[in-house]
């Protein structure tokens, strides 16, 4: 049903780090992985040795410069999947009812027996996290690994997206946004995570963590390094011989 | 947003063609028999045609049934209801015009509200959608209701009322440029609020996920000829509205009436494609594109 639910008992999502993300793809290989291995149609690949390849993808690392007022310019790694919006634009789109947003845990899927690949919903994501598969020609998108979170196959501690296991600097959680004293909640509440688009009204349940401020060095600051003195440039004007010599090839 | 040519036909033939059922719904022309019988194959081949163009772009279109299941919420369920219901009614009443010389006028009123209905929701589809500030303004429904009321006079033959139909469409269509213009600056969504990393500096699109294309460029950052988008908007318009308002206030002639068919027809089709190709999805922001 294409209709959401008024309310979810949890809201599943993820916290993503963008201050210890090192754009290293890890999520992203992880996340094809699994998904093309398990649940749903596989993620393709179109040409993939050729001149031209392209992949269906359900996260995606970008890179950008963000150029502060003073200061040097900061590189910040930022993966995108799907936000599993409270207010999803995707599902009340759909014509069939393909796409759901589910009262249990708040996580939006795709039946793809009932998705006739009309692409709106893609349309009406204001994040690109819905891809067209080129090969089964439905529409794909993240699921959380609703496959590996509930799955009692598995060790307890891999019951948790493939992205949030694999991630090697911890830069992805993965929790129960409905809980306040969930690992997420508490994350999102000490570092001021945020949400991508907010004027797009969609209300994402996956945070974002801005990137923590640069140290800056301060001579006023008391915990400078204790070496610092030491660094000081000790002679400001040469003298004595090196001064003779340099004042007499200034004068030649 | 990539102009697909199922998307363009089926959105220009379908309005031509519901635009003509509701002028027949009307009682324009007021024809009965074998008459009656040719104009409604017009606008039977043109919507039909139009909706059959519309599954072409469909990855499944076998499964195109089950889009008639949640009209409570999506406009492209609501739109096949409408197109439906629209075509069994106005066929009844055509069966009345054709075959028994009578007009059930009743049914013809009802048809022809449905066949704007349909026009109304497929308008919908687009405006709905806050991802692409162009279609997100009220003139998405104007032009589509105001383009197809102009073409189904103009095939039904009222040429005063279809020069005036098409003087309106063709000035509101300028509007719309000159308002769709702005509209994605105003909508507030940047590169800055798309990555919230706006607050530290001015943010730059440093390193795409992929060296190569993926679906959502190709579907959504779609810039390919616009670069002539004023162009295409100057000729459009002279097809659209100049030439076919011309001919029409010219003495009769059946010939001229279907050359300003086809001129207009013509205009609306690159009109629809500048629709497409000139709207764009906020999505790009995140590849530094619009």
């Amino acid at each position: 049903m294409t209709q959401l639910p008024q309310t979810t008992t949890k809201k599943l999502g993820l916290v993503i780090d963008l201050d210890t993300c090192v754009g290293c793809h890890a999520c992203v290989i992880s996340c094809k992985g699994w998904n093309t291995e398990n649940y749903g149609a596989p993620l393709s690949d179109t040409d993939a040795y050729g001149s031209d390849p392209s992949g269906t993808f359900l996260n995606r690392v970008h890179s950008y410069e963000v150029q502060p007022d003073q200061g040097p310019a900061q590189l910040i790694h930022f993966p995108k999947s799907c936000l599993h919006c409270e207010d999803a634009p995707c599902v009340t789109v759909c014509p069939t009812g393909a796409s759901y947003k589910r009262s249990e845990d708040g996580i939006v899927l795709v039946n793809e027996n009932d998705c006739i690949g009309c692409g709106l919903c893609a349309w009406a994501c204001p994040y690109g996290a819905r891809e067209m598969d080129a090969v089964e020609k439905v529409m794909k998108k993240c699921t959380l690994c609703v496959d590996r979170i509930y799955n009692e196959n598995l060790p307890e501690e891999d019951r948790e997206p493939a992205c949030v296991r694999t991630c090697p600097s911890n830069a992805r959680h993965f929790g129960d946004f409905s809980d306040p004293e969930s690992n997420v909640s508490r994350l999102t509440a000490e570092r001021g995570g945020m949400d991508l688009m907010p004027e797009q009204n969609t209300k994402p349940v996956n945070k974002y963590l801005p990137p923590r401020p640069k140290d800056t060095l301060s001579k006023t600051s008391d915990d400078i390094d204790v070496l610092a003195p030491y660094l000081e440039p000790i002679a400001q004007e040469t003298s004595g011989f090196l001064g003779w010599i340099d004042r007499t090839l200034e004068k030649i | 947003m990539h102009p697909a040519p199922s998307v363009i036909f089926f959105t220009v033939f379908s309005g031509i063609g519901f635009g003509l059922l509701t002028f027949m719904g009307l009682g324009f022309p007021n024809v009965f028999g074998w008459s009656a019988f040719t104009f409604f194959v017009i606008a039977y081949l043109c919507s039909v045609g139009g909706l059959i163009a519309s599954t072409f772009h469909l990855g499944h279109p076998e499964r195109a049934l089950k889009a008639f299941t949640q009209w409570r919420s999506s406009w492209l369920s609501r739109e096949g209801w409408c197109a439906v219901t629209a075509l069994c009614i106005m066929a009844i009443y055509a069966l009345g015009l054709v075959f028994f010389k009578e007009r059930w006028a009743f049914l013809g009123i009802i048809g022809a509200i449905l066949s704007m209905l349909t026009v109304f929701t497929t308008s919908m589809i687009y405006t709905q959608l806050k991802t692409v500030p162009r279609w997100h303004t009220p003139f998405t429904p104007i032009i589509f209701l105001i383009f197809s009321l102009a073409s189904g006079a103009l095939l039904s033959g009222e040429a005063l009322l279809a020069s005036i139909l098409i003087a309106i469409a063709g000035s509101t269509q300028i509007v719309a440029w000159v308002v769709g213009d702005r509209v994605f600056k105003i909508s507030g969504t940047t590169m800055a609020t798309a990555t919230g990393l706006g607050t530290i500096g001015s943010v730059r699109a440093f390193e795409p996920p992929h060296t190569g294309t993926n679906y959502l460029l190709k579907e959504f950052a779609f810039v390919v000829g616009r670069k002539h988008g004023i162009k295409l908007r100057l000729i459009s318009i002279g097809l659209l509205a100049v030439i076919p308002i011309f001919l029409l206030i010219a003495p009769f002639s059946h010939l001229l009436a279907v050359l300003a068919v086809i001129s207009h027809v013509a205009g609306a089709f690159i009109v629809r494609w500048l629709f497409f190709a000139e709207a764009e999805h906020v999505v790009g922001l995140y590849y530094g594109k619009r």
